[in-house]
C-alpha cells in the first residue's frame, strides 16, 4: 500500500526556503543517448547493429563483438530485481537531503545488469519494469517499477522527485483565453492542480469559454499581456512566489512568408509575443522559481514552452510564425542552461497544425486543443522534457532525424 | 572460463620479498600522496642498506597521485629506474605488484623493485575519488544514491545473505575477530575492543550494512622490496619466497549479481604451481573493504565449499592465536584503508609473519601464507582479483 500524497502545509513567511541540490551530473558524452530517450519518455538502450548484444552502461564498442555500430532502439525494460539496498547515508549533498534512499540492482531480460533507483513498491527478487525518467540534474536514470499499476504509485517522495506533477501544485497558464489555454485549464484542474492561474491578455473581450473556467475556485483570473513589460513585471510581483508551473501558451499566429510583405510590422508583433513575450516571462518570472525548485511538496517544478512543430523547419506558408517560433525555441535552449542548476525542467511541446480558427484552411490531420493539453499534463507527469503532439509534429521529427535536406525542400513545396 | 595450464608457467624461483614497511597511518592528512609515498621509499632504502640509485624499478599504486603517475614519480623522487610500473587496481595492487616485479627479477630486467602503495585523505578526498572512479560509475552508478562503495557492497551483501542463510551475527565474528587481532597491532587506527553487540547494534549505513562492516578511509603508504634471493642474502635481510600468483579481471561476465569472482577460475593454477593445498596455509590476509568480501575469498580460495562460507565462520577463530589466523594485523576494517595502500596491507603483513617480525601479531609456526586481493567496483561488481601464496625462506 502505497500512501497518497498529502497536500502541502500553508508556508512558514518567516522560514528559511530550502535552496536547491542536484544529483551527480557528469556523464560520458556516450550516455546522452540515454537523457534523449528519457527526454521523450522513451525506454532505449545501445543495441549492436552486428550481434544484436544489448549494452548497458553506453560503451563506445560493443562488449560481445567489439562493434562500434550501437545505434539506440527501444529494448524490452522487464528485469528481476537482484538486490535491494536502502540508503542510510551519502556522499552526495542530494542525497544526504532526501534519505532514506532506495536502490538496486536489476538482470535485465535484454541481458544487461543495472543499478537503479527503486520505486517504494519493489520488493527483492520481483519482476520489475526498468524506466528511464530524467532526474533533477536532467540527466537520464533508470528506475524499477512495479510490474503493475499501483494505487498512488506515482506519488512517492522518489517519484515526486523525477516528475513535475501538477497534483497539489499553482500553475500558471499565460494566455488562458485561447482555446488550447482553455483547454489546459480543464486538463489542470483534472490533474488535481491547487490552482489555476488563468491569464487575461485582453480584458476587454468577452470570451465566454474563458468566463465558465472562472466559476471554479482553483481557478484565479489574472491579467497578463506577454508584450507589455510592466503588465508582466506586475503579475510577477503578485504571484511570482507562488507559481510552481508555468505553462506558456501565448502565441500569435498569422499567416505570411517573408518576401511578399512590404514590412516588418507583423513579424515584429509575432515576435513580440512568441519571442520577446517568452523573454519577458523568463526575466521576470524565472529567477523566483529558480529559488523555489527545492520547496517542499509544491516546489516550482516546471517551464512549458507550447510551440509549433514549424520552429524546427520553416513552413513558408507561414514564414514569419515559424521564424517566431524557431527564435522561441533558441530562447528555450538558453533557458535550459540558465534554469539546470536549480533543478527546474523546461518541457518544450512541439505541437502541429491545432484545431482552432486560425488553422480554418489548413487540412487535417489537425490536433484539438483538448490533445495538446492533455499532452503537457501527461509529460509533467511523467517528468519528460521534449513532447511531440499529434501525427504532423511527430512525423516531422522523425523526417529532420532522417533527412534533413529533404525537408527543406519538402516544407517549400507548401 | 577456463583456467591457465599450469605447465606452462615458469615458478618464481630465486625471487626474495622483502622489507616490509608501512608510514603509520592517520585519519586525515593535509599532505600529499607524494609525500606519504616519498616516506615509504626512503624507509625502503634506509631499511635495506642500499643507496637510491639501485633501486632500478618502481611500482606504484595511487589515487591521490593526480594528475601524476608513476612517471612523474621518478623526477619527483629523483629516482631513475630501467623498469617502471603504474598498478591502478585498488585492492590487488599488492598482488599484482609484486607478480610484476617477481618477473622483472627474474628476467634481469630489474635488480632491486621497490613496490609501493600510497595515498593521502583530505577532508573532502573521498568523495572526489568517488564521484570520478571510473566511466561506468560515473554514469551509471554514482547518481543512483552516491552511496559510494557502501552501496555496492551492500547489494553483494543482501544478495549473498539471502542465498546463502549468512547472518549478520557471522559477518560480526569476523569484525570482532579483526579487532581483536588489531589491538595486537600498534599500527591500527581503531584502538578500543570491539563486542559483538557493538557490532550488531551500530547504526545501519546502507542495509544490511552497518558502521563496522565499513572501512574506514585514512591517510598511509605501505612497501616492499622484490630482489634475487642472492641479493637479499648479500644485503642480511631477512624475506619470503614466493610460490605462487595468479590475478583476473572482470570474470563470470555472465553471473547477474557478484557471488564469486576470478580466484574461483584461477584457485586450481594457484595450489598446483605452489605444490601446497588450502589445508598447509598458516594464516590468510584477505582484502577486506567488506565482510562478506572476506567470505568470498575464503570460499574462491578453496578453504570451504561455496556457499558454505557462514559455517566456515561458525568453526573458526581467526585470531592470531586460534583457528585460521585471519587479516593478522586487524585488516582494514580496524587498520584504516589507505586508499591502494589497502591493497598491500594484507601483503607487507604477511611478509612480517613469514619472517619472523610481525611482533605481537605473529602467528606461530607460520610457514605459508596467503595473501588475496580484490579490487575496483568499477559498475556493479569488483573487477580485479588476485592471490599470492608465500613461504618462509626455509621453508
Amino acid at each position: 500500500m502505497i500512501e497518497p500524497l498529502k497536500p502541502p502545509r500553508r508556508k512558514n513567511p518567516v522560514a528559511r526556503t530550502r535552496q536547491p541540490t542536484l544529483p551527480p551530473a557528469q556523464r560520458s558524452r556516450t550516455s546522452f543517448g540515454l537523457t534523449a530517450a528519457a527526454a521523450e519518455g522513451r525506454f532505449a538502450l545501445q543495441v549492436c547493429v552486428e550481434c544484436g548484444t544489448v549494452q548497458y552502461p553506453p560503451r563506445d564498442a560493443c562488449c560481445n563483438c567489439l562493434s562500434e555500430h550501437l545505434p539506440w532502439q527501444d529494448v524490452s525494460p522487464w528485469g528481476e530485481l537482484q538486490a535491494i539496498t536502502t540508503l542510510h547515508h551519502s556522499n552526495d549533498l542530494y542525497f544526504r537531503e532526501r534519505l532514506p534512499w532506495r536502490v538496486g540492482l536489476v538482470r535485465m531480460e535484454a541481458g544487461p545488469v543495472v543499478v537503479t533507483h527503486v520505486h517504494e513498491a519493489c520488493a527483492e527478487g520481483e519482476r520489475v519494469r526498468l524506466s528511464l525518467r530524467l532526474d533533477r540534474a536532467g540527466q537520464a536514470v533508470m528506475v524499477a517499477m512495479p510490474g503493475r499499476e499501483t494505487p498512488h504509485m506515482m506519488e512517492t517522495p522518489l517519484m515526486r522527485e523525477l516528475t513535475c506533477d501538477p497534483k497539489f501544485r499553482r500553475v500558471l497558464v499565460t494566455d488562458a483565453k485561447s482555446e488550447v489555454g482553455q483547454a489546459m485549464v480543464r486538463a489542470l484542474l483534472a490533474a488535481e492542480a491547487s490552482l489555476v492561474f488563468a491569464g487575461d491578455p485582453q480584458a476587454w473581450r468577452h470570451n465566454a469559454g474563458y468566463e465558465a473556467l472562472l466559476r471554479d475556485p482553483r481557478v484565479q483570473p489574472v491579467l497578463l499581456d506577454v508584450t507589455d513589460t510592466d503588465s508582466v513585471d506586475r503579475l510577477a510581483g503578485q504571484i511570482g512566489g507562488k507559481v510552481d508551473i508555468l505553462i506558456n501558451t501565448a502565441d500569435m499566429q498569422r499567416d505570411g512568408g517573408i518576401m511578399y510583405q512590404r514590412d516588418v510590422n507583423v513579424a515584429r508583433e509575432i515576435f513580440d509575443v512568441n519571442c520577446f513575450g517568452l523573454m519577458r516571462l523568463a526575466q521576470a518570472f524565472g529567477p523566483a522559481m529558480c529559488s523555489r525548485t527545492a520547496d517542499g511538496v509544491n516546489n516550482a517544478a516546471a517551464w512549458v514552452n507550447i510551440m509549433s512543430i514549424y520552429a524546427r523547419a520553416s513552413l513558408p506558408p507561414r514564414g514569419m510564425w515559424s521564424a517566431a517560433n524557431a527564435a522561441a525555441l533558441s530562447v528555450t535552449q538558453c533557458l535550459r542552461a540558465e534554469m539546470r542548476p536549480s533543478g527546474l525542467r523546461v518541457v518544450n511541446v512541439f505541437v502541429g497544425p491545432v484545431d482552432q480558427e486560425w488553422e480554418q484552411r489548413t487540412p487535417p490531420p489537425r490536433v484539438p486543443p483538448a490533445n495538446v493539453a492533455r499532452a503537457v499534463v501527461q509529460a509533467l507527469q511523467q517528468g519528460t522534457e521534449d513532447v511531440y503532439v499529434g501525427d504532423v509534429a511527430a512525423e516531422l521529427r522523425d523526417r529532420l532525424a532522417d533527412n534533413p535536406k529533404a525537408v527543406e525542400h519538402e516544407l517549400g513545396r507548401g | 572460463m577456463s583456467n591457465a595450464t599450469t605447465a606452462s608457467r615458469a615458478g618464481y624461483e630465486g625471487v626474495a620479498v622483502t622489507v616490509p614497511v608501512t608510514v603509520p597511518y592517520v585519519r586525515y592528512s593535509i599532505r600529499s600522496a607524494h609525500w606519504w609515498i616519498g616516506k615509504a621509499l626512503r624507509e625502503l632504502i634506509r631499511t635495506a642498506g642500499v643507496s637510491r640509485s639501485e633501486v632500478d624499478g618502481l611500482c606504484l599504486s595511487s589515487f591521490t597521485l593526480a594528475p601524476d603517475t608513476a612517471v612523474g614519480a621518478t623526477q619527483h623522487f629523483g629516482l631513475s629506474p630501467r623498469w617502471l610500473d603504474h598498478i591502478p587496481m585498488g585492492g590487488a595492487s599488492g598482488v599484482v605488484a609484486l607478480r610484476r616485479a617477481a618477473r622483472a627479477v627474474q628476467a634481469g630486467d630489474a635488480s632491486i623493485v621497490a613496490c609501493v602503495a600510497g595515498d593521502t585523505n583530505h577532508v573532502d578526498s573521498f568523495r572526489h575519488t568517488l564521484s570520478q572512479f571510473s566511466r561506468f560509475a560515473q554514469d551509471a552508478v554514482y547518481p543512483y544514491g552516491a552511496g559510494g562503495p557502501n552501496a555496492s557492497f551492500a547489494l553483494l551483501t543482501s544478495h549473498y545473505m539471502r542465498t546463502t542463510g549468512a547472518t549478520r551475527e557471522d559477518f560480526g565474528k569476523l569484525c570482532v575477530a579483526q579487532r581483536e587481532n588489531a589491538l595486537r597491532n600498534p599500527h591500527a587506527l581503531m584502538k578500543k575492543p570491539l563486542t559483538l553487540e557493538q557490532y550488531l547494534n551500530a547504526r545501519v549505513i546502507a542495509e544490511p550494512i552497518h558502521l563496522f562492516d565499513c572501512v574506514m578511509p585514512c591517510a598511509g603508504a605501505d612497501g616492499f622490496l622484490v630482489m634475487s634471493v642472492e641479493r637479499a642474502r648479500q644485503l642480511g635481510l631477512p624475506y619470503v619466497r614466493v610460490l605462487s600468483t595468479i590475478e583476473r579481471h572482470n570474470a563470470f561476465i555472465e553471473d547477474a549479481i557478484q557471488w564469486r569472482a576470478g580466484w574461483a577460475v584461477d584457485r586450481d593454477d594457484l595450489y598446483a604451481l605452489a605444490q601446497v593445498g588450502p589445508e598447509d596455509i598458516s594464516f590468510m590476509q584477505a582484502y577486506d573493504d567488506y565482510p562478506v568480501i572476506n567470505v568470498m575469498q575464503i570460499e574462491d580460495l578453496g578453504f570451504c565449499a561455496k556457499g558454505e562460507g557462514p559455517e566456515f565462520i561458525r568453526r573458526n577463530t581467526f585470531t592470531v592465536d586460534g583457528s585460521f589466523p585471519f587479516n593478522t594485523n586487524g585488516g582494514q576494517l580496524s587498520v584504516g584503508q589507505a586508499g591502494a595502500a589497502g591493497g598491500y596491507l594484507g601483503m607487507v603483513e604477511a611478509i612480517r609473519q613469514l619472517t619472523g617480525t610481525a611482533g605481537k601479531t605473529q602467528v606461530e609456526q607460520a610457514r605459508f601464507g596467503m595473501v588475496s586481493g580484490f579490487g575496483m567496483i568499477n559498475f556493479d561488481r569488483g573487477l580485479c582479483t588476485g592471490a599470492a601464496i608465500l613461504a618462509r625462506s626455509d621453508a
